[in-house]
């Protein structure tokens, strides 16, 4: 089973990613769940979602405290939160941000096995004239982790939003696709 | 008959329940609008909305409205839901006796939420369980597939003996977490739950009846032990209506207590709901670990599987009974039930009450791992340590 947490800011649509994460790993024929932290949740307070997929059914129904990926989608988030508490040894973090690989480092408490970061906040105001970056941060855990296929991923996004809304959605995470830098570490 | 080929869709628990009412062509729903309750009849209204349903929507100004208007809509003859939760479900309290009474076969969700204060909208199921007199069975979903099964095996269930069946969810770990539900193909729907054949109906004008009239004491005795009976009588009708649906879909609910490894275990975990996928992942991990551990997954809490609890009792040294909820000035519910249910019998496993994850405490897998070796540890002594444990408890 691999277990993914979000973390974002109320409005960022971490719960939305969590989401169209899982669908996408359903489309690939992978058990799913998804879910937010069951919180309150206010417009920029911190907030967190999860994603659980498996080759069988998952009947654990608890929150995630051991992550095998943990994905940012504020950078702000990495000075307030401790986005890699619990993160299981040869984790992956995926970070939304402009910082360098060692700026980001620094602000980690722990040294994940894999560092993958991508500035989609430019991407999404680029393609989406907004800075809302659930759909491109998926490009990114697509392009860093391979636990689903990119044409999966533009795929659930277009079945979450339709239209022309669902095209750009799926432009930015094909950006945000090619954008990424992973770092083995 | 048509080859079953289900639909596999991803959703949450709420949309489960939305998806189940509209395959069981629902004719009626009102309901009033409450976290975590929400998006169920959201999604109906949306169904409306786009067409794909001609259930009629009564909105309402609150629950006990709610209920009012779903009787009114059942004593016609119509096939009719609604849906709660915790304060909602408590203001309808009054009204869930008038269907029950009334030998309504109504199919609400409620979806267990803390009651306040404190103010929380998060899992606990005492609100459903302090309806438990009104009436009404209640089946308990574990996960969306069984909140979609639930709602319609408990139409059928409803209509055949005429009593109002309660499918339970957990709030936020069902009603809004996201998973693969298998749907069953319309046409499939249409054989298993065919259109209800009212006994009585208001609107049958050449056969006139009155509902909810008086009943002097030379009466109201016989109308209880008719509500009565019914339950018992329910108990064979849910394990017929389980093995059909089960035989053809694939997913067996002939048990009213669903039981893994307790032939040869020491001691099982026993308790409602959402939690025991939890308990049932932990059970795998403690038995590769030599734990004699099973679990008993209680489905249907009203009518309250007696039987099949003897079975288990009989053959087990120790229950350890999980329970998010309580009755103040006593114990956990269900653990009360049981032990209840057990007196006389002869059967004397020794019994212990967990009382967990209430108001949405997360119950996890190291909890059910620490109340095992606590229940390893009573069986080998034979001293139980104390009977009703408030296992998560700040010290």
């Amino acid at each position: 089973m691999i277990e993914v947490r979000f973390h974002g800011r109320g409005g960022q649509g971490a719960v939305t990613a969590a989401n169209i994460l899982a669908s996408s790993a359903f489309k690939e024929g992978k058990y799913v769940q998804a879910f937010p932290f069951f919180g309150v949740e206010r417009r920029g307070a911190p907030v967190t979602a999860f994603t659980r997929i498996d080759d069988k059914p998952i009947r654990i129904k608890t929150q995630i405290y051991e992550p095998d990926i943990v994905v940012v989608l504020d950078p702000s988030l990495l000075e307030t939160v401790d986005v890699t508490a619990g993160l299981k040894d040869g984790g992956t973090v995926i970070v939304n941000t402009e910082k360098s690989k060692d700026e980001v480092l620094k602000e980690l408490k722990k040294k994940p096995a894999k560092l993958a970061l991508v500035d989609a906040t430019t991407i999404a105001l680029e393609v989406l004239g907004l800075p809302i970056t659930n759909t491109a941060i998926l490009g990114a855990v697509a392009k860093a982790t391979g636990i689903v296929g990119l044409d999966y991923v533009k795929e659930a996004i277009k079945e979450t939003f339709s239209g022309a809304l669902g095209e750009k959605n799926a432009k930015a995470a094909e950006e945000a696709y090619n954008k990424t830098v992973v770092y083995e570490l | 008959m048509v080859e079953y080929k289900p639909i596999r869709k991803v959703v949450s628990g709420n949309y489960a329940a939305a998806y189940a009412v509209k395959h069981a062509r629902v004719q009626v729903v009102a309901a009033y609008p409450i976290t975590p309750q929400t998006s169920i009849i959201e999604k109906i209204a949306e169904f409306i909305a786009n067409g794909e349903t001609d259930i009629q929507y009564v909105p309402v100004e609150s629950e006990h409205s709610a209920m009012a208007a779903t009787i009114g809509a059942s004593a016609t003859g119509a096939r009719a839901f609604t849906a709660t939760a915790a304060q909602g479900l408590a203001l309808m309290h009054e009204m869930l006796h008038w269907a029950s009474g009334a030998r309504l076969p109504i199919v609400m969700v409620d979806v267990n939420r803390a009651m306040a204060p404190p103010w929380s909208v998060w899992d606990d199921q005492t609100d459903s369980l302090a309806q438990r007199d009104t009436g009404w069975m209640q089946f308990y979903a574990e996960n969306n597939q069984e909140v979609y099964d639930g709602v319609l095996m408990a139409f059928k269930v409803a209509e055949t003996v005429n009593v109002p069946v309660m499918v339970v969810e957990s709030a936020f770990i069902l009603s809004h977490t996201y998973d693969v539900v298998e749907m069953i193909p319309q046409e499939l729907v249409d054989e298993f739950l065919p259109p209800r054949k009212p006994l009585y109906t208001l609107t049958d004008f050449d056969n006139p009846i009155s509902v909810g009239a008086l009943a002097t004491p030379a009466d109201y005795y016989e109308f209880r032990y008719k509500l009565a009976k019914a339950h018992e009588d329910a108990k064979k009708v849910i394990k017929e209506v389980g093995k059909e649906f089960g035989e053809r879909f694939g997913r067996d609910y002939s048990d009213m207590i669903e039981k893994g490894h307790v032939d040869d275990a020491d001691f099982v975990f026993m308790g409602l709901g959402s939690l025991m996928g939890t308990v049932k992942e932990a059970v795998d991990l403690l038995r590769s670990e030599g734990y004699k551990v099973g679990y008993a997954k209680v489905r249907w809490f009203r009518p309250f599987p007696r039987e099949e609890l003897l079975e288990i009792a009989e053959k087990v040294k120790g229950i350890a009974v999980l329970d998010r909820n309580f009755s103040f000035g006593q114990e956990g519910i269900l653990f009360n039930e049981a032990k209840g249910a057990l007196y006389g019998t002869g059967a004397r496993p020794i019994m212990k009450n967990y009382i967990v994850g209430l108001g949405g405490r997360d119950f996890t897998v190291r909890d059910v791992r620490a109340i095992a070796e606590n229940m390893k540890e009573i069986i080998e002594s034979g001293k139980l340590d104390r009977e009703v444990e408030w296992f998560h408890l700040k010290r």
